[in-house]
């Protein structure tokens, strides 16, 4: 017996060191995932038992009661639908129009380019909210109040993505573009099977980060917007959140809030890798 | 800089048209209007527009409203960055480690990048509510204070102080984490060599090295919270109770659509520009920023 309590000393030292590491780490997730769970099991309980004191912290068996309830009274499906819409617009408007020009500062030599370069570069110094009022009113000069243009557009206006796609550009050997040259292919034909075809990674990171920042929106989207059929369901759901006289129907409110930020949290779980990639290199 | 590179007259011009004619017409064209609209005073329904100076600056500077305003939000951001920040940065310290299961850990601390502030605010809303919330009961349990958001400013900061750090731990974490892992680990065992270890080691050889995240993490925090933050005030405290939670933006707001005040609304907007400029040039001048030619 006594032989395995001397049996290295240094090593179990350094094993408990891990276990409180593992504990610790436990017990941050859990603390983070807290709001979330309590959030879920309310979602899953009737009226009654989510205004109960003490509070039940269990799930209940009314989650599709809940869901279903919920859906219909602030019409999600068309909620999400729209917030699809803006999510996929901003991202993928973004990356369209971010290739383009990478590959106009990088490969071509052309008069106000340096111009060009700095009236894209300034952008990231405003976030909307600043001139928030008068990009409202360019969009409705346009007429574009209520509709998806007026939506996503406006939001597509920054250079984050430029210079990602511009520094990933950089990294490209010449040699590359001189055998292109050589082959007798011209600068789209370049852009299309050589560069698209090598910039997978890049793109799904920036569609990662620009989804959710899309999905996201609140301010923008909430002046925008009049109708219900344009909501997103950022701004949907903050309608359900009970005042005054209204019935305490946090159980409900807590269903919405749940499908509201589902899809943004699955896609950071699912395209991790990417997301982190994204975030650290557009923001560098 | 390129070397090899294509010739063409019209090609890169009608490459980079499609974001410069939206870059224009919804960036440059918004600012300016935001400059000038902001020495002008403008009646409610905006037919008539009549040039004042600098009299919208002038009221502000002297509003005691406005400086409220100013005070909380740099309360409410002081909160939300300090918070936000000690919390990540002891999270990814933890995560940082060689250890089993790191890919599952390091997805249950980066999830909540994926939550709009709104509806973090939400949930934390529940959380707090005076009647049926679980944080008043198990406080009421310990002291009779009444921990009510509706009556206490401070309760009601705390409240949407916490629900902007939760929405936003992932960046943070994020950043520290990708942070940690630049720092060689030849300077981290010859420190243990040293005899260093533990906080110690943190104290004078991590968290110097670390600073460059730190302080970059430090100026987003501020822009985030100075700027994104919107949703949580107006889904969740409506500024109040009083004006305990009205920050910056949302006061730009106030003033500008509900209030109708655009001139006044306006020169906020300036004002707000001209701190995000300085927090941008700040951090292009102390971090690597490597966007130059």
């Amino acid at each position: 017996m006594g032989k395995t309590v001397f049996h290295s000393p240094p090593r179990s030292k350094k094993d408990w060191k891990k276990l409180i590491i593992h504990l610790l780490l436990i017990l941050s997730i859990c603390l983070i995932g807290f709001p979330l769970y309590y959030g879920f099991v309310v979602s899953t309980q009737s009226m009654e038992e989510s205004i109960q004191k003490p509070q039940k912290l269990m799930p209940s068996n009314h989650l599709i009661e809940n869901y279903t309830k919920v859906w219909k009274r602030i019409q999600m499906g068309q909620l999400l639908l729209n917030s699809l819409i803006v999510a996929l617009g901003v991202s993928l408007g973004k990356i369209a129009i971010s290739i383009l020009s990478a590959f106009a500062i990088v490969y071509f030599n052309f008069r106000g380019k340096q111009l060009a370069f700095w009236a894209i570069f300034i952008t990231l110094m405003l976030p909307v909210p600043v001139r928030i009022i008068s990009t409202y009113q360019v969009v409705s000069y346009l007429g574009w109040i209520n509709t998806y243009a007026g939506l996503t557009i406006p939001l597509i206006a920054s250079a984050t993505a430029t210079f990602l796609f511009r520094q990933f550009y950089l990294t490209i050997p010449d040699e590359l573009v001189d055998a292109a040259k050589i082959d007798g292919s011209g600068p789209l034909r370049f852009l299309w099977s050589i560069l698209l075809p090598n910039s997978g990674a890049n793109m799904a990171a920036l569609f990662v980060v620009m989804f959710i920042y899309g999905w996201n929106q609140y301010l923008w989207p909430l002046m925008i917007t009049s109708s219900d059929k344009m909501k997103v369901v950022v701004v949907g759901i903050a309608s359900t959140v009970p005042t005054g006289t209204q019935l305490p129907e946090w159980n409900l409110v807590m269903a919405a809030a749940m499908m509201a930020l589902l899809p943004p949290v699955l896609v950071v779980v699912l395209m991790q890798r990417w997301f982190v990639h994204g975030l650290i290199e557009s923001e560098k | 800089m390129k070397k090899s590179i294509f010739k063409n007259r019209f090609l890169p011009y009608l490459l980079i048209a499609p974001q410069l004619m939206i870059v224009v017409v919804f960036f440059f064209w918004p600012s300016f209007e935001s400059l000038r609209l902001s020495v002008f005073k403008v009646s409610p329904f905006g037919d008539r527009q009549i040039f004042v100076g600098l009299e919208n600056f002038h009221r502000l500077v002297t509003s005691p409203e406005y400086h409220r305003s100013v005070l909380h939000s740099f309360i409410f951001s002081g909160g939300v960055t300090f918070l936000g920040l000690a919390v990540s940065l002891f999270i990814a310290a933890l995560a940082n480690q060689k250890i089993r299961g790191l890919r599952f850990y390091r997805t249950g601390l980066l999830w909540t990048y994926g939550i709009a502030p709104p509806v973090s605010g939400i949930i934390w809303l529940f959380i707090f509510h005076p009647s049926y919330g679980l944080l008043p009961y198990l406080l009421s349990m310990v002291t009779p204070y009444e921990f009510n958001w509706l009556l206490k400013g401070w309760v009601a900061l705390l409240l949407v102080i916490f629900a902007a750090t939760w929405a936003h731990l992932g960046y943070n974490v994020a950043f520290f984490l990708a942070g940690l892992q630049t720092i060689p680990k030849s300077v981290i065992d010859a420190a243990k060599v040293d005899g260093a270890s533990g906080f110690r080691l943190f104290r004078w050889i991590t968290f110097p090295l670390l600073s460059p995240v730190t302080f970059f993490l430090f100026i987003m925090n501020m822009v985030f919270s100075f700027f994104e933050t919107f949703g949580i005030i107006h889904a969740v405290t409506q500024g109040g109770p009083g004006d305990a939670t009205t920050i910056m933006v949302y006061k730009t707001y106030l003033d500008g659509f509900v209030h109708m005040r655009m001139g006044l609304s306006a020169a906020q907007s300036v004002i707000l520009m001209a701190l995000v400029i300085f927090l941008t040039v700040l951090q292009f001048r102390y971090t690597e920023r490597r966007v130059f030619y």
